[in-house]
């Protein structure tokens, strides 16, 4: 699409703006449509953009660690994790392992037992740290070793829940990015419809343009135009109502977990704003398609 | 300007026009006379392109008209200028504006062109009413509105269904001193006309040729008019 072809859309001409009569209900069907879907392309885009963060931060947090639990009598724990530290340090791919302090074992209990309880006369495992360097290490191997040489440890490389989660939001995510597609399309289908009812409202104004000889790309134009102009308007006063209603969404915080995070962050921000655009180029072209098809027909 | 090569047309019943031709030479006035329903209306829309016949060929400037895709066909509507039966306004557009609606949708600019709108619309004689629409204008006026609004891109033909269909004798002398007028300018002109005073009051103005249709053939009236 040329530029001068663009600046004819937007400025236009107000004489031949002129040669089609306003219609009203079809103006209003345009604006109120993409209003209410560009309002819902808000929240769609709001879900996948926050359920995509949560699937990065999942599988960022997780993938690196994994923790080693030696079950032992107390008596054989220290000897135990001195093995199962001679063995870590020797298996390609650990970047670093580390037993933790009975402080540190005490801080993860707490939340479970209260910070009170004395926490070395309880027989808890021994937990050890591991960091995965990359590339990571050989997890089968590593537990084959294990059960040979140290049956009471357990390697816990929270593979196990940490996929289903990130799936899920990983789904979340493209279920948010579909609904936009859906959205597009339904808008695209109204808009079409709008159109085909304005053009055939309009088969007599249309033939006396012919007769005074217009071209079909004029009189497309006519139709083009305010479909375009009225889904752009539409669209952005409904991104403006979604994003102020994505502000009074409570903040994101630790407590509120997922739901509370539904906002934008940063960049994300920016995502909306091509909503508009993009709602005037879905009009222009399902006017375009819909006005070439009905002039074919009434020639 | 415009010839009809032994042409035939139905509307899908009985055969309408049979073996018609006729040829518009360049700064020639024609009448087209005939009964009410034998085929004038129909006769001039093949001239213009809105109808193809069902036989023969329709040439206009030399193209055959039936081959012209839609682009060409609003081409050649800017060179032939219309007067229709039923005048065929934009009811929400000012008289003004419908007689400068050739200009708009070929898309020149209107400023340019008021100097030579208003000498139009004056000769018309419809300076009083440019600002009105076209429902609250009489019959006559409506016809002088249509016949500006053929000529405004001054075409090389000119066209015109019924001209003094709706108007009293000295209006109609008005129309047809304009239509004259614009023959003397060196335009072809075409009309459909049954007022045979009309005709014969023009004959004395201009050399015109009388064609008439009867009995679906198309005949070179003679000085029985
Ligand atoms: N669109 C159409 N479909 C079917 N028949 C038509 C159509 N238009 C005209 N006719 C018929 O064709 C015949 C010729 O019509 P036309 O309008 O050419 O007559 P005319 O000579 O211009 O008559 P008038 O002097 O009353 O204007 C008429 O019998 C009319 O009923
Ligand atoms: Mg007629």
């Amino acid at each position: 699409m040329s530029q001068g072809r663009i600046r004819k859309i937007l400025v236009g001409d107000a004489q031949a703006d002129r040669v089609v009569p306003p219609s009203g209900f079809t103006a209003q069907l345009t604006l109120f449509v993409s209003g209410a879907m560009a309002f819902l392309v808000v929240f769609a885009l709001a879900l996948s953009l926050a359920s995509g963060r949560l699937a990065d931060r999942w599988s960022q947090e997780l993938a690196r660690a994994a923790t080693l639990r030696i079950n032992a009598p107390q008596d054989q724990l220290p000897a135990q994790t001195q093995v199962a530290l001679t063995i870590l340090q020797q298996t390609p791919g650990v970047s670093s392992a580390k037993a933790l302090t009975p402080d540190e074992q005490a801080q993860l209990l707490s939340p479970w037992f209260g910070p009170d309880i004395p926490i070395d006369t309880l027989p808890v495992p021994q937990l050890i740290e591991i960091i995965e360097g990359n590339p990571g290490y050989d997890r089968a191997g590593l537990r084959l070793r294990l059960s040979a040489e140290l049956p009471g440890a357990v390697l816990d490389d929270h593979t196990r829940w940490r996929e289903p989660l990130v799936d899920a939001a990983n789904s979340l995510r493209r279920l948010g990015l579909f609904s936009i597609l859906l959205i597009g399309g339904a808008t695209a289908a109204m808009i079409t419809l709008a159109a085909n009812a304005a053009l055939a409202a309009n088969a007599q104004v249309i033939e006396v343009l012919r007769l005074v000889g217009a071209l079909d790309s004029y009189i497309a134009q006519a139709f083009i135009r305010r479909f375009t102009l009225r889904a752009l308007i539409g669209s952005a006063v409904g991104v403006v109502l979604g994003m102020i209603s994505i502000l009074l969404l409570p903040e994101a915080s630790d407590e509120g977990g997922f739901l509370t995070g539904l906002g934008f962050q940063g960049w994300g921000w920016a995502w909306p704003l091509l909503v508009p655009p993009l709602g005037a180029l879905v009009a222009f072209v399902a006017t375009g398609t819909a006005a070439r098809r009905k002039l074919r027909e009434l020639s | 300007m415009i010839e009809l090569d032994n042409i035939g047309y139905n509307y899908g019943g009985g055969e309408l026009l049979t073996n018609v031709s006729a040829q518009l030479a360049p700064g020639s006035f024609h009448f087209l006379t005939g009964p009410s329903g034998a085929g004038k209306t129909t006769l001039l829309k093949l001239c213009y392109g809105a109808l193809h016949p069902t036989s023969g060929r329709v040439r206009a400037f030399n193209m055959d008209v039936k081959g012209l895709d839609r682009d060409q066909t609003a081409m050649l509507r800017r060179r032939v200028g219309v007067v229709h039966q039923d005048c065929q306004f934009l009811n929400h557009l000012s008289i003004y504006e419908n007689i400068a609606l050739p200009l708009t949708v070929s898309g020149k600019a209107l400023d340019s062109e008021e100097g030579n709108l208003n000498e139009l619309i004056n000769w018309v004689g419809l300076s009083e009413r440019a600002e009105a629409k076209p429902p609250e204008l009489s019959g006559g006026e409506r016809q002088r509105a249509a016949l500006a609004r053929a000529v405004i891109l001054s075409p090389d033909v000119v066209i015109a269904d019924e001209p003094t269909g709706n108007v009293d004798w000295d209006m109609s002398q008005r129309l047809l001193r304009l239509l004259v007028e614009l023959n003397r300018m060196g335009k072809t002109i075409l009309v459909a006309s049954h007022d045979l005073a009309l005709i014969r009051a023009a004959k004395n103005q201009v050399q015109a040729r009388v064609l008439r249709i009867s009995d679906r053939r198309l005949t070179l009236a003679g000085a029985d008019l």
